[in-house]
């Protein structure tokens, strides 16, 4: 009964406060739905564009067994997508929207997908650290308040962990290699360290989101705190490797029970987001040509479906 | 720009015994091919036996905002549960 004085949104945020998930059709404050299409498009676009530099190494791979891991890797990056643009679609955003979004360059998708994957070292260094820092916000996003986020991101978390083992273990093979492939391993952990860690986003004190999507419990770790337990979790993978962190700061603290490390680049990190990546215009225009060489696809398949339905609806007249 | 294909619901069960339980959803322009996603995206890892998938715009939900006449009923029904029954210790098999 006194639920009945509280306004909608206290009542919301009650909900959120005792654990509640929030679904579909339940009523929700205009900015959480906002900022559940913003983030979960985003992450979407992620999967998708995340599939480019990977996909530039398949007809490369250097075995058969290295080739169809790579193969079911980035086919699950393409299944992730699709799941999270059908929980952005439950917040009333179309399908069309999201790709329109997307392919005119407007939507912005993790960054580090505007590097280059230059040798096949990459493709290690890309599986054991980018998708170990996507399982790291991916596992915390397993507990967030939007339902349909949150389910999608527990299947993923499923699929995710075979993608960091596979990386690790081209890491792995070339370490144990010739003195060519382990300095070609430490060249990809070279220049794919840093954006990894960028990957959380920017600092806490320079992250004026971070305390609504606390609140909302979008995210229950700060992006500091997904960073620490990043490095603190992978130096010593590293060290199995037999390979050096290019960070002349990093050091273990015997006080914090963490690793202590050097200052990012936020230049490069803003830079980056602002489009003037490497690979930002490429990746766009693959994208592009993709979905215009499937226009003919789509297209076909619409047109039998139409067929189909004429045939039944000539049979039950 | 062609139609936009409708969005499916998608329905799997994991092993005969149990019962289809919902998924997710994708889009796809007939139920055929509603069938032939859902096997690519949902059983890629042999997750499921069967899989049911039903157009969206079928499916009528309740509402969420009367969520209280709908299910608050039920709450004070206790007597629909067994513990409710006040049975001396040594009855078995009850
Ligand atoms: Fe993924
Ligand atoms: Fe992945």
């Amino acid at each position: 009964m006194e639920n009945k004085t509280l306004s909608l949104e206290d009542q919301f945020q009650n909900r959120i406060d005792s654990g509640e998930n929030i679904e579909a059709k339940d009523w929700m404050p205009e900015k959480y739905r906002k900022t559940h299409i913003r983030q979960i498009s985003q992450h979407a676009h992620s999967e998708v564009v995340g599939m480019l530099p990977e996909g530039n190494w398949i007809s490369r791979a250097p075995s058969l067994r290295r080739k169809v891991a790579l193969l079911a890797k980035v086919q699950d990056e393409a299944g992730h997508g699709l799941y999270l643009y059908s929980a952005a679609e439950t917040l009333g955003i179309s399908r069309e929207e999201l790709n329109e979004q997307l392919n005119s360059g407007r939507a912005k998708y993790s960054s580090i997908f505007n590097y280059p994957t230059v040798s096949w070292a990459d493709m290690g260094a890309v599986g054991w650290l980018v998708d170990g820092a996507a399982i790291i916000n991916q596992v915390m996003l397993t507990k967030t308040s939007y339902g349909p986020y949150a389910r999608a991101m527990v299947r993923i978390c499923k699929e995710e962990s075979f993608h960091q083992r596979q990386g690790y273990e081209i890491m792995l093979s070339l370490c144990n290699g010739t003195e060519a492939q382990k300095a070609m391993s430490q060249d990809a952990l070279n220049r794919w360290w840093w954006p990894s860690m960028m990957m959380f986003g920017p600092r806490d004190e320079e992250s004026p989101n971070t305390e609504q999507s606390m609140k909302w419990k979008i995210k229950k770790k700060t992006n500091d705190e997904l960073r620490q337990q990043f490095v603190d979790q992978t130096v010593p993978q590293v060290e199995i490797l037999g390979l050096t962190v290019p960070d002349k700061d990093l050091k273990w603290n015997d006080e914090t029970g963490h690793y202590d490390f050097g200052t990012i680049d936020w230049d490069e990190f803003w830079d980056v987001v602002k489009g003037n990546g490497l690979m930002n215009e490429k990746r766009l225009k693959d994208r592009n040509e993709a979905w215009d060489e499937g226009k003919w696809v789509r297209d076909g398949a619409s047109a039998y479906a139409d067929k189909q339905a004429e045939k039944r609806a000539k049979k039950t007249a | 720009m062609n139609k936009e294909w409708p969005i499916w619901e998608i329905f799997i069960r994991s092993k005969n015994g149990l019962e289809h339980r919902h998924c997710g959803s994708l889009h796809a322009a007939d139920e055929e091919m509603a069938i032939q996603n859902a096997r690519d995206v949902y059983t890629r890892r042999q997750e499921g036996v069967s899989i049911w998938v039903v157009e969206s715009k079928h499916i009528t939900a309740s509402n969420p905002e009367k969520n209280g006449e709908m299910f608050e009923p039920a709450a004070d029904k206790v007597y629909r549960h067994p513990t409710f029954y006040e049975l001396p210790d040594e009855i078995k098999h009850m």
